[in-house]
């Protein structure tokens, strides 16, 4: 039981690029994994896998954090939306996010951003039909969608 | 440059596409303590017994603390904007299911999580009451007495009433509807019901308290940082400037972050254990916070036989859920505007603030006004098709026009409510003909108008300072949980004192540097703040001038502000700081009458079209087009201003279509986005948006607030589509496709066999 036999194992992966190693106990979920690393940007909102607050990417492909154990990550390389700035300018998609005013309180927003990279990394010029099917784990409770949409959009073409 | 009017993405858009914005859900301190909340399991019922001993001595928890431990701290440890009738932990009584009776601390929110299903209450159960109509009878007392705030005069007189649930009833005497009743061609009556629902900001409440000597620092995700400062120092006895209220962004609020929700808990539990202690609540635990009023509105009209509208009357019951909130506020400002924008000389309007044994209910998008807008807007449909009178027509022939008297007897300024229905109609081609479909899929189109009192009077103060260098800070307890308030501001500023809008520098609020604000709710903030920071950015520039006069610049010449600091203090040094308040003007309405000249300092105007498919096999109503229209003046950020205009119509869709709270025995059986539906991007229909091209003459550079103006006409606009569609009427909401089927079927005379 939580408290009485938690017991840290150390795992090691890459985060963002770069090899990291922790002890973690095995209940805690990714999400607070990546909060040790003072990474905020993926947010446990519903904690059921169903808003996209807490998308990251593992090995490549987009997870809820609110459910995916963090000791999963052992070996492996996690991707979070602090990746895509780390060199001091935008990525394409934060861009157009931008322009098109994709977003009012911006909680939901990096589940979003990590979302379209992986939306754009596998169709690069996807229909309206595709950017809804990619995003229908992804809510916004702002309902800035009709701007999420031609902000993907916006991306795609400069993309 | 003109900074008002440009189409500026908002200044913190960086830090939010980066993941780096700054939520009180991300900060930790040193030493913090997580808080869990353990709940009420029966909606009433006297407390016998709270066992948290095996709570206590799970391994990792730090303390557990029921009401009683408060009350040793606190010795009225009731709080509330309205009415001080909300214990921090309950006391004594329990009065909904999921009320916080005890909270666990740990060092790990996992172990305090786990220590709360350890604990054990006793309750002697009491009859409870749900329903807002059987709540005006007095058999269950959710409060054995009523305890007003004292902060609102007009509630003074409800000190010690014994014996109702009635926490303030609102009457409004216009005219005499009875007699016109009496006289009127035809009397048209209807009741509508609107269902519980709730915000849901995706950042779910949160707060942190650090505790000092007699002192407090709370930081949280709230959208009155003023007033928790207030209600704090009230609490413990202190003067205000022992509790410093901290507000980064908010993830979200629409209403549900006002006033005290979660400051009060960790205020009290901090100063027990005199350590940090954060709560952070999970989304189910929203749905124990705070909501929106269900209702039922009886209205019944007389037309005349021109088709002219002569008599309204309108009995409206809010279900205000165990504690007051800001529900009687809302019972009477909504109140003014419950007979709609008509030109109508008779109305009576009854509105009543009810206690039941659900969640309590505040203040969400539109404070009251979307209930109202349902109800009304039906409603002149119903009777446009009753005297078979096109019902854009019909309501032209009624409607409130600049200059005329609204029911509570204030003149209507600034209000562009005939260029809204005019937009809609325009843009759904009200009067061209459609594909009204065939066999099992029917279409129609709808179309409905609202209008709301702003909030007042209340209180903005703005700080505006120069530095040495000429950069410029604003300094003011607005909050912007990502209606762009600061974006908004800065574009103020930035015109008044001619300098770039991203260049200004907008201090988040922080009670012991930014002044004093009411809140940020009732889409006040661009008119009473915006106001606010107009006059303190041009106190700055006049004092700029003076100040270049005393450094023995010749006047009449525009000198760059760091000429004008070097000149005067030799070098890069000091600042200029402007200074000012703004309250509107407000007279309270008679107590005899309800009524007044002067009810609100702008009037905000919304409305929606919808053209909708409707299956008649399955009842499925599949949204073709929405159009939404407001008046917000002139904006002073257009592209912000379209997308509240936009996000606020796609939340209320969200309270049409599918959005309820549903409850058994007083539980709340689908507490979780899994089994609440909020709008997803597949929900989303054809929207367009206009802001209609209006002054508000009064308001900063011609603008008036817009956060709510959205949500006003769309249920009803859908529900008259509907009604186009297929020939029936919806007058409960949500509007499901169950709900749809059993109209068809009772339309058709073969009812579904549990009717």
């Amino acid at each position: 039981m939580i408290g009485r036999t938690m017991s840290a194992r150390t795992i090691n992966f890459t985060l963002n690029g770069e090899a990291v190693s922790t002890t973690i106990e095995p209940h805690r979920n990714l999400v607070e994994l990546l909060q040790r690393f003072d990474l905020f940007g993926a947010r446990e909102s519903c904690g059921q896998g169903l808003c996209g607050c807490c998308t990251v990417l593992v090995d490549g492909k987009a997870v809820s954090g609110c459910l995916y154990f963090a000791v999963w990550v052992d070996g492996k390389s996690v991707t979070t939306v602090e990746h895509f700035d780390g060199h001091g300018t935008l990525s394409n998609v934060q861009q157009a996010f931008i322009e098109c005013g994709a977003f009012q309180c911006g909680f939901c927003t990096p589940g979003f951003v990590m979302m379209a990279h992986q939306l754009l990394k596998e169709n690069s010029d996807p229909s309206e039909d595709d950017i809804r099917h990619y995003f229908s784990g992804n809510l916004c409770r702002c309902a800035a969608y009709p701007e999420i949409v031609e902000a993907v959009r916006r991306a795609a073409k400069a993309t | 440059m003109n900074q008002v009017g440009r189409d500026i993405p908002r200044l913190e858009v960086r830090a939010k596409v980066t993941g780096r914005a700054d939520y009180t859900h991300n900060l930790r301190l040193p030493g913090m303590l997580y808080g869990k909340v353990f709940r009420a399991t029966v909606p009433h019922g006297r407390i016998r017994s709270i066992d948290t001993q095996a709570a206590r001595e799970l391994p990792g928890v730090y303390r557990v603390v029921t009401g009683e431990d408060i009350r040793k701290l606190i010795p009225e440890p009731y709080y509330g904007p309205a009415f001080h009738d909300q214990p921090i932990l309950a006391l004594d009584k329990v009065r909904y299911v999921g009320e916080p009776v005890a909270a666990v601390l740990a060092g790990d929110p996992h172990v305090a999580e786990l220590a709360v299903q350890l604990i054990l209450a006793e309750y002697d159960e009491l009859p409870a009451v749900y329903d807002e109509v059987a709540a005006m009878q007095p058999d269950t007392l959710v409060h054995d007495v009523l305890r007003p705030a004292g902060t609102f005069a007009d509630l003074k007189h409800l000190q010690g009433r014994k014996g109702t649930n009635v926490a303030l009833d609102y009457h409004l005497r216009r005219g005499d509807a009875d007699k016109a009743f009496a006289a009127a061609d035809r009397v048209i009556e209807h009741t509508f019901k609107t269902q519980q629902c709730l915000h849901l900001p995706f950042e779910p409440h949160v707060a942190i308290a650090e505790p000092g000597d007699d002192r407090l620092t709370i930081y949280t995700s709230n959208q009155t940082p003023s007033f928790v400062r207030i209600e704090i120092a009230r609490l413990f006895g202190w003067p205000e400037n022992h509790v410093r209220v901290k507000v980064p962004y908010l993830g979200g609020g629409y209403g549900s972050k006002v006033y005290v929700k979660l400051e009060a808990l960790v205020a009290a539990l901090a100063m027990l254990v005199r350590r940090p202690v954060k709560i952070a609540l999970t989304m189910e635990e929203q749905f124990y916070m705070i909501t929106k009023h269900p209702t039922t509105f009886r209205i019944k009209s007389g037309v005349d036989k021109e088709g002219r509208l002569v008599a309204r009357s309108c009995a409206v019951y809010w279900n205000g859920g165990a504690y007051a909130d800001i529900g009687p506020r809302v019972t009477q400002k909504s109140g003014f505007t419950a007979a709609g924008p008509y030109d109508i000389d008779n109305v009576s309007i009854d509105s009543y603030a009810l206690y039941t044994n659900r969640t309590p209910a505040g203040a969400l998008r539109g404070f009251g006004v979307p209930q109202l807008v349902w109800a009304y807007e039906s409603h002149t449909d119903l009777i446009a098709r009753e005297l078979g009178v096109d019902p854009v027509e019909f309501r032209r022939k009624n409607l409130l026009r600049d200059g005329r008297p609204q029911a509570s007897g204030t003149v209507l300024q600034d209000a562009a409510i005939g260029e809204v229905l005019d937009a809609l109609a325009v843009r759904i081609g009200w009067n061209k003909p459609f594909d009204r479909g065939s066999g099992t899929l029917r279409r129609g189109r709808g179309i409905a108008i609202g209008f709301k009192a702003s909030i007042s009077p209340t209180t903005s103060v703005a700080v505006v300072n120069v530095s040495a260098d000429g950069s410029v800070y604003l300094y003011k307890s607005t909050v912007d949980m990502g209606q762009g308030s600061d974006t908004a501001f800065a574009q103020i500023v930035g015109e008044v004192l001619d300098v770039k809008a991203e260049d200004v520098r907008v201090v988040a609020p922080d009670t012991d540097i930014t002044p004093y604000d009411m809140g940020t709710l009732g889409s006040r903030s661009l008119f009473h703040m915006g106001t606010a920071v107009r006059l303190a950015a041009e106190d700055a520039r006049a004092k700029l001038r003076a100040l270049a006069t005393e450094a023995g610049l010749p006047q009449g010449t525009n000198y760059p502000p760091a000429e004008i600091f070097k000149k005067r203090y030799g070098m890069q040094a000091g600042n200029v700081i402007g200074t000012a308040s703004y309250v509107p003007n407000y007279k309270p309405p008679d107590p005899q009458t309800g009524l007044s000249d002067n009810v609100t300092p702008f009037w905000m105007v919304g409305g929606a079209a919808a053209e909708v498919e409707v299956d008649t096999e399955t009842g499925h109503v599949r949204i073709l087009r929405l159009v939404n229209a407001a008046d917000c003046g002139k904006p002073i950020n257009p592209g912000v201003a379209r997308t509240q205009l936009s996000g606020a119509a796609i939340m209320q869709l969200g309270f049409t279509m599918s959005e309820a709270m549903h409850l058994d025995g007083g539980q709340i059986t689908n507490a979780s986005l899994a089994d609440y539906k909020i709008p997803g991007i597949g929900d989303i229909p054809p929207m367009e948006n206009e802001l209609v091209a209006a002054e508000q003459h009064s308001g900063p550079f011609g603008a008036k607030g817009l956060g709510e103006s959205g949500t006003f006409g769309v249920s009803p606009a859908i529900a008259n589509a509907i009604h186009d569609a297929v020939g029936v009427r919806i007058t409960e909401l949500p509007i499901t496709a169950e709900a749809v089927l059993r109209a068809l079927r009772v339309k058709a005379g073969q009812p579904l066999d549990d009717e």
